[in-house]
């Protein structure tokens, strides 16, 4: 009996070993393991093996069984590694040919550098608001401290609708709109579209926007006014970006400054870019004047502030090196898809 | 405005700097300097010689050979200048050095370099200038021959250098001023800046007493009408005019700032607007009727020859200066021709008078005439300036010998510009600018500006010609410029904290745009204006509320003279410009507002509504933009299924290829096919397609709450239905029924076959759909949907669909 358990095994051994292809090695499994197999034929001849004897034969049967199912699974696995990288060999593909890209839309210039921009101030605690683009006189004018009779209330400037209704020639507006409401502190942005009598051409529009800022709190000093710009150029520009005040005049605000930035392109040195000053101007500012906090209802003695107008325009035409606006509203793909 | 830096240090003596110097200084202490141009930049090695001998040229008939001594040896210049002749002085360009360009009056930049060379076989060592070849013009220089080379006066230093002697080794800077300092329209204003910002000392002109011992009133009596308008005339009297050439360093100091010279009377008055920016006019006061002066507004309709022999119009609101007869000039804008100085002129009125500066702007735009005065009046003068601006004139015409100054002056000043009274304090300045500068520092640069200070009352007086300082903001502002914007330190806010954050309705628009571009949709900008005509193009009719437009008054031109009341027509142009340059499957969106009157005359503000646009052509159909609705839709969280009404009556659409979305029974857009008459009104040559979402209306149904579901854990059970329906049922019709009918299981179904053609019989087509049930808690069975489904079929067959086995 055990010759024969030895010559099964010898035989299904050898037969594993002589199969190529998974197929085989479950033929040898049936023919030796099976219900029908060969092994199961032996135990099913336990009957005529003498009582005694039977559990010591189904034990020899059983660790037949198992040496053959050992050497069956060791096969199988070795079997299905070899025809995984066969698969593998003859799945190569060339990885250099063109991709299949899914259409995706681009976001406009001017809408990437106004998010650049409500980033940096969001991070501040500027609320970003927004106010009407057809706005009364009041608040694009008077409001902000420009009289009726002033010369930038002149028709050359500004598109009137009706006596006392126009395009709104800033965003400053915005400013007076959200002083009266009187909550305070305020920080904000309000960004838009504003209008402007001008010709089109590669740097006037008659529509643009801008982004107004405004801070009212106690204590705001124009040092503050000049840090927190100094902080808004270097995370726009750069962290090596400087920063340059010059008085000016606003109406609105007293004392009043224009701001140049270092050259992001020469790094100040002077370039074409430029215009060989090394200085690039971004934006107009200055403390709220306080005729303008009185005519909203905050007390100048006790509030003050300062304000902010940067064009959107001129940021995106800046950082993207576009060389004419009337690009930014073709609305040509091959443009947009630039950014 | 414009000065030469010979100027301004003509009242800033002890001024040492360059130009680049200058400009950057001025500039930071807020002059802003835009420019400036150095006139002898392209002039090199040009001397003053004197011809000695001229020759002819022995092979040229044209050419001359001059001996000319220019100091220290004699050259030899071969020219083909006609106009010059032994002893004359002249302006020479050596051998190795530059002038500025041709004679011709043409400027070539870094100028143009001098070679001694030979002329038809004659050597020649340098050139003879025009004063075009040093960069001028006889316009400027009205000594200088018509033609030919500039010739120096007898009394010229041979050797010397000649732009020296021309007066053009200078600067000229050009600024900008800013409309609150109208006292820095003046040379005087701005050298006051100029010797506050370098600390030295400013020295404005003397101004001496004029006059004989005649009587000025009996000359001339002057009245004024209207005040308001002119708050001050003064006017002075000169007899015996001689008129001549003024000064040459009169005509250089005019010439540098682009003033022509004419002769001594146009030249002073010029001069002193330039100087103290306090226009004057001359009258020949012989022409005067009845020598007395009434200023007073126009008759409407009123006829009026300005001195440039242009007539005018003008209205009631037009200030004139009138004799005893009629006007002779238009108040601060220009004189008339009837009363203008002519070479014979013996008696002169000067006028220097401050008018309203309003009142000089609008009359000067009604009447279509800006001049140099009215530009200066428009800013508002100081009526203070009027008198020493006069007194300065005619202390000029003394100097000059021009004429003889009648003594004293008719000064018509009702209600005197007194200087105005501001609080000082110290502490509070460097609380506004974060600074910590002593109260003495402060009140040294008000002096240098020419503020007084009270130190008993603390109170800083401002000279009239500030007419921008009225607090103690502006007084922070004078110590901010001069203690350098620079230098103010640089802090951030403190106090409360603050929440940045953006609004929900701007948060919807950057879904919006996320969307678009996740769709293939890039982000297009149009004007918000436009012309009345694309309601033609766009076909919408005549009755259409669309029609009503907020108009502007005063637009570009047609084409941008109303506000937008529909986004299409921006979108179409745009589709347009790309379908034009040949751009393929383009697909564009557009977040902007449309303007809504109330009502028409606008009484209020417009309603302005942001509407998402989305446009395309090319890849892609009706159901792929119905796609990227639905997509939106379903990420600003509007989970209830939106219908579409077909019969949305759009003029602009494909009348069979349109709908209205509808949500929770409410119009919130609508999307098709463009029309092919409209698509051909564009210039499109191929299907586009858009959608119009208006924002307002589904801003109430948005929100970014998610409630986690729960992944099903249940089988579900699938059915399929076949049918043949007749085809004016819409498919959504079919799914309303499901979804009515399809009981608590239901959980979703899709069409999965639609076909229309040969087998299906006329007048019908063939749908499929898939319905798919299940249970949160339990494995269904057969008879938990057998009810639901009976009831679908019962329905479906009642609409007169037939159903396949």
């Amino acid at each position: 009996m055990k010759e024969k358990l030895e010559q099964i095994k010898a035989e299904a051994i050898a037969q594993i070993q002589a199969s190529d292809i998974p197929e085989k090695l479950n033929d040898v499994r049936v023919k030796f393991l099976g219900k029908k197999g060969e092994l199961t034929a032996v135990l099913k001849g336990m009957k005529d093996v003498a009582p005694e004897d039977r559990p010591k034969v189904g034990q020899l049967v059983n660790e037949t069984r198992a040496a053959i199912e050992v050497v069956l699974e060791e096969s199988r696995t070795k079997m299905e590694k070899f025809l995984r990288e066969e698969k593998l060999k003859a799945e190569v593909i060339d990885v250099t040919l063109p991709s299949k890209k899914s259409m995706v839309g681009h976001r406009h210039p001017n809408t990437i550098a106004l998010e650049e921009v409500e980033r940096i101030f969001v991070g501040m605690g500027y609320e970003v608001v927004e106010g009407p683009e057809v706005e009364y006189d009041l608040y694009n004018f008077e409001k902000l401290n420009i009289p009726a009779d002033h010369p930038a209330k002149d028709e050359q400037d500004t598109f009137y609708v009706s006596k006392d209704i126009v395009l709104r020639t800033q965003t400053s507006p915005v400013q007076a709109r959200v002083m009266e409401q009187g909550k305070l502190p305020i920080r904000m942005i309000a960004p838009g579209r504003v209008f402007r009598s001008d010709e089109v051409d590669a740097t006037h529009s008659p529509s643009f926007h801008q982004i107004e800022g405004l801070v009212i709190d106690k204590n705001i000093s124009f040092a503050d006014l000049k840090g927190t710009l100094e902080v808004f150029a270097k995370e726009l520009f750069g962290p090596d970006t400087k920063t340059k005040f010059r008085p000016h005049h606003f109406p609105f605000t007293e004392p009043s400054a224009e701001v140049d930035v270092s050259c992001f392109k020469c790094g100040a040195k002077g370039c074409r870019f430029c215009k060989g000053s090394g200085w690039i101007e971004i934006l107009g500012c200055g403390m709220v004047h306080p005729h303008v906090l009185e005519m909203c209802g905050i007390d100048p003695e006790e509030y003050s502030g300062f304000a902010f107008g940067v064009g959107l325009e001129r940021i995106a035409l800046l950082k993207y090196e576009i060389d004419d606006m009337r690009l930014l509203y073709e609305n040509d793909i091959r443009f947009l898809k630039q950014f | 405005m414009n000065t030469s830096l010979s100027w301004i240090k003509a009242y800033v003596p002890d001024l040492n700097v360059t130009a680049q110097e200058y400009t950057d200084a001025m500039t930071l202490s807020g002059t802003k300097v835009e420019g400036y141009e150095v006139l002898d930049a392209d002039l090199e090695k040009i001397i003053i010689g004197q011809i000695d001998k001229i020759e002819r040229h022995p092979d040229a008939d044209k050419l001359i050979i001059c001996q000319v001594n220019v100091g220290s040896e004699s050259v030899q210049i071969v020219t083909g200048a006609n106009n010059v002749h032994e002893g004359d002085k002249v302006p020479v360009v050596l051998d190795g050095g530059r002038v500025a360009g041709g004679h011709d009056g043409s400027k070539t930049p870094g100028g143009i370099k001098i070679k001694k060379g030979k002329l038809r076989g004659v050597e020649s060592f340098g050139m003879m200038c025009s004063i075009e070849e040093l960069g001028s013009t006889k316009e400027m220089y009205p000594e200088s021959p018509d033609e030919g080379i500039y010739i120096f006066p007898e009394d010229a230093q041979i050797g010397a250098s000649a732009v020296e002697a021309l007066g053009l080794n200078d600067v000229v800077f050009e600024y900008e001023v800013t409309s609150n300092r109208v006292d820095c329209f003046s040379v005087i204003g701005i050298a006051r800046e100029a010797a506050a910002t370098f600390r030295k000392e400013f020295v404005p002109p003397v101004i001496t007493e004029t006059g004989n011992n005649q009587d000025v009133n009996d000359y001339v009596k002057v009245s004024v009408e209207n005040t308001d308008l002119c708050p001050r005339f003064c006017a002075r009297v000169v007899k015996n005019i001689k008129i001549g050439p003024s000064p040459k360093w009169m005509q250089r100091r005019l010439a540098s700032v682009g003033i022509r010279p004419i002769n001594n009377l146009v030249d002073i008055t010029n001069y002193v607007m330039e100087e103290y920016g306090q226009p004057m006019h001359a009258y020949d006061l012989d022409m005067i009727a009845g020598r007395q002066i009434i200023v007073r507004t126009a008759q409407d309709g009123e006829k009026f020859t300005t001195l440039d022999g242009q007539e005018r119009t003008v209205d009631k609101e037009v200030l004139m200066i009138c004799d005893g007869e009629k006007a002779i000039g238009l108040a601060g804008i220009m004189g008339g021709e009837n009363s203008m100085i002519t070479d014979d002129v013996k008696t002169m009125l000067f006028e220097a008078a401050c008018f309203d500066g309003v009142n000089v702007r609008k009359s000067s735009k009604r009447v279509g005439l800006r001049t140099d005065a009215s530009g200066k009046f428009e800013k508002g003068l100081d009526p203070n300036n009027a008198k020493a601006a006069i007194d300065r004139a005619c202390q000029l015409i003394e100097e000059m010998g021009a004429g003889e100054v009648i003594g004293g002056t008719v000064d018509v000043y009702g209600k005197v510009k007194e200087p105005v009274r501001v609080p000082f304090d110290g502490a509070k300045i460097n609380e506004m600018l974060g600074t910590n500068i002593s109260e003495a520092e402060m009140l040294g640069y008000f002096e240098k500006i020419g503020l007084d200070y009270d130190p008993q009352t603390k109170e800083v007086i401002a000279p009239t010609f500030r007419h921008d300082l009225f607090r103690l903001a502006d007084l922070a502002e004078e110590v901010a410029r001069f203690y350098g914007y620079d230098n103010i330190p640089t802090t951030l806010p403190r106090g409360e904290a603050t929440t940045g954050k953006i609004s929900f309705k701007l948060r919807i628009e950057k879904t919006a745009e996320d969307i678009a571009e996740f769709c293939g949709f890039s982000q297009s900008m149009n004007y918000s204006f436009e012309s009345p005509k694309v309601f033609e193009k766009l076909l919408i009719p005549s009755d259409s509320p669309l029609r009503n437009a907020v108009e502007i008054i005063n637009p570009l031109g047609e084409d941008y003279s109303i506000m937008r009341t529909t986004s299409l027509n921006g979108m179409l142009t745009s589709l347009a410009t790309n379908y034009n340059r040949r751009n393929k499957d383009v697909r564009l969106y557009e977040l902007g507002n449309v303007y809504l009157p109330k009502a028409i005359p606008l009484t209020e503000l417009p309603e302005e509504r942001m509407q998402f646009t989305l446009g395309m052509y090319g890849n892609g159909d009706f159901f792929s933009m119905k796609g990227v609705v639905e997509e939106f839709f379903e990420k600003i969280g509007m989970k209830d299924k939106e219908s579409y009404s077909p019969d949305a009556g759009i003029p602009y659409l494909h009348p069979g290829r349109q709908a209205n979305i509808i949500y929770k029974g409410k119009n919130v857009g609508y999307l098709g096919e463009v029309h092919p008459e409209v698509a051909d009104n564009y210039g499109i040559g191929e299907r586009a397609y858009i959608a119009v979402i208006d924002m307002p209306g589904i801003l109430e149904y948005a929100t970014f709450d998610r409630k986690y579901m729960g992944i099903a854990k249940y089988p579900a059970v699938h059915r399929d239905i076949s049918m043949v329906v007749p085809k004016n049922i819409l498919a959504g019709q079919i799914e309303e029924v499901i979804e009515k009918k399809g009981g608590s299981y239901l959980e979703s179904y899709a069409l999965f076959d639609l076909y229309e053609g040969a087998q299906i019989k006329e007048g019908y087509k063939s749908i499929a759909y898939s319905i798919v049930f299940r249970a949160k808690d339990k494995t269904l069975e057969e008879a938990d949907i057998t009810s639901a489904m009976k009831k679908i079929l019962k329905a479906l067959e009642e609409m007169g669909i037939e159903l396949r086995q």
